[in-house]
C-alpha cells in the first residue's frame, strides 16, 4: 500500500510540475469559468430567482471540468508518453489516481476563483454549496480521468471525451444542484458521496482495461 | 524466457503478425529484421507488454521491472529536465542508489552537462541517447530495442555498440533494426519478418 501510495505521488506531482512550466491547463480554466459566469450574468434575466443562477453555476463547472480533462492525457497522448508509464512496474490504477489527483487539484483552483466570482455576480454561497461542490469534484474526477484516457486512445478524442463525461455527469448535476438549493442538503449530498464512491471503485478497477492496447 | 505459439496480432481487420512461433532463451539475442509494416515493432511491443495478442499465447518469463524498452519515442517528458525524468522513472522502477546510477548513465551517455536542460531542448540524437538512459536505468534482464541506432552519430552508436556487448553475457535481447550488420556478431538468432 505504501508502494502504491508513492507511485501516485510520484506521478501526481509530475504531473502538477509540468503544469507549473507549462500553464496550460489552470489559466484556461480559470479564464472559462470567470468568462462563462460573466456571460451567464448578463444573460440571466434582472431578478431571475437565485435557484437558476445556482443552476448556472454548475453548468459553469461541469464545463470547466471537461475542459481540464480534456487536457489530462495530452502530454501522455504526444510522444506515447503512456508506454512509458504503463512500461513502469506499478499498478496501472496508480497512473488513474494520481492523474485523478493532479485534475481535482486544477479543478479546486479553478473553483476557489469561481465561487467568489459567483457570489460577486449573483448571490453568497453557503455550506451546502461548498459542500457539494467538493463531492461533485471528487465523482467528476474519478470518472473524468477514466473516460479521459479512453477518450486519448480513440481518434476523434476531442468528440468523444464530451460525448462519454456530460451523460455520466448528470447525476452529478442532480446531486449539486440539490444540494444547493434546497434546505435540507443531506440527502442530496449523501447521493453525490454514493456516486463518488460507485464510480470511484468502477473507475479503479477498469482502469487497466481502458489502457490496454 | 520468449516463448510465442501461434501469435497472432491483428488491428482492426488487418494482421500485422500471423502464426509466429518463437523461443528466445535466457541469455539469448534475437535480431529482428524485415521491412516497414513487417511486424516488427508489433512484436516488440507484444513481448515488451504494451500490447496484447489477439491470437496464441505469448510467455515472457520476465518480471514488469526487469523489462527494459526502447521505442520509436523516447518516452521523456519534453518539459521535464533529463535529471527529472530519469528521477521520475527511477522511482517508479524503485531503483536501488538511484542518484548515483542515473548519474552514472548521464555521465556514460554524454548528457551529464545537460542534465539540467529541458529535454525539449535536445536534438533527437540526444533524446534518443536520454531514452537509451531510460531503458538500462533500472538494469533489466530484458532488453527490447526497437531500432536503438536511429538518430545517434558515430559516437553515440560507438557507445551503444560498447553497451550492448557489455550487457550481452547478462541480459536476454530482442533488437529490432535496417542495420543488422552492426550487431550481427552479438546476434546468433535472426528473425526476418516478409
Amino acid at each position: 500500500m505504501t508502494a502504491y501510495l508513492a507511485d501516485v505521488a510520484t506521478l501526481a506531482r509530475k504531473d502538477l510540475r509540468l503544469e507549473l512550466r507549462t500553464r496550460n491547463t489552470v489559466p484556461a480554466m480559470l479564464l472559462f469559468v470567470v468568462a462563462a459566469l460573466v456571460v451567464f450574468h448578463f444573460a440571466l434575466p434582472a431578478g431571475s430567482s437565485e435557484l437558476a443562477a445556482k443552476g448556472l453555476l454548475w453548468v459553469a463547472i461541469v464545463f470547466t471540468a471537461l475542459l481540464g480533462l480534456t487536457r489530462a492525457f495530452v502530454a501522455e497522448r504526444e510522444q506515447r508518453l503512456i508506454d512509458g508509464l504503463l512500461l513502469a512496474p506499478c499498478d496501472r490504477s496508480a497512473i488513474w489516481l494520481a492523474k485523478s489527483v493532479a485534475v481535482l487539484g486544477f479543478l479546486v483552483v479553478a473553483e476557489v476563483v469561481a465561487l467568489p466570482a459567483f457570489a460577486l455576480f449573483f448571490s453568497g454561497i453557503d455550506g451546502a454549496t461548498v459542500a457539494g461542490v467538493a463531492l461533485a469534484d471528487l465523482g467528476i474526477c474519478a470518472v473524468g480521468t477514466v473516460l479521459a484516457a479512453m477518450a486519448v486512445a480513440g481518434r476523434a478524442r476531442e468528440l468523444l471525451l464530451p460525448l462519454l463525461f456530460l451523460p455520466l455527469a448528470i447525476p452529478v448535476v442532480v446531486g449539486g444542484v440539490g444540494a444547493s438549493v434546497t434546505g435540507h442538503p443531506g440527502r442530496y449530498l449523501g447521493f453525490l458521496a454514493l456516486y463518488d464512491a460507485v464510480f470511484a471503485i468502477i473507475s479503479w478497477a477498469s482502469f487497466e482495461y481502458v489502457v490496454t492496447e | 524466457m520468449i516463448r510465442a505459439r501461434r501469435l497472432g496480432r491483428t488491428f482492426g481487420t488487418k494482421h500485422v503478425i500471423r502464426g509466429l512461433e518463437l523461443d528466445v532463451p535466457r541469455g539469448g539475442f534475437l535480431l529482428v529484421t524485415g521491412p516497414n509494416g513487417s511486424g516488427k515493432t508489433t512484436l516488440l511491443r507484444l513481448v515488451a507488454g504494451l500490447l496484447v495478442p489477439t491470437a496464441g499465447e505469448l510467455e515472457v518469463a520476465v518480471p514488469r521491472d526487469r523489462v527494459g524498452y526502447l521505442g520509436h519515442e523516447p518516452l521523456v517528458y519534453r518539459e521535464l529536465t533529463a535529471l527529472e525524468n530519469l528521477d521520475l522513472y527511477g522511482r517508479l522502477y524503485r531503483v536501488p542508489e538511484r542518484r548515483e546510477r542515473i548519474g552514472m548513465l548521464l555521465e556514460r551517455f554524454g548528457l551529464w552537462e545537460a542534465r539540467n536542460q529541458w529535454a525539449d531542448s535536445f536534438s533527437r540524437g540526444m533524446l534518443q541517447r536520454l531514452a537509451l538512459c531510460r531503458t538500462l536505468l533500472h538494469d533489466p534482464d530484458l532488453l527490447v530495442l526497437d531500432e536503438p541506432f536511429s538518430a545517434l552519430d558515430e559516437e553515440g552508436a560507438a557507445l551503444l555498440d560498447r553497451q550492448l556487448a557489455e550487457l550481452r553475457p547478462r541480459a536476454t535481447f530482442l533488437l529490432a533494426t535496417h542495420d543488422p550488420e552492426r550487431v550481427s556478431p552479438l546476434a546468433p538468432d535472426r528473425l526476418a519478418f516478409a
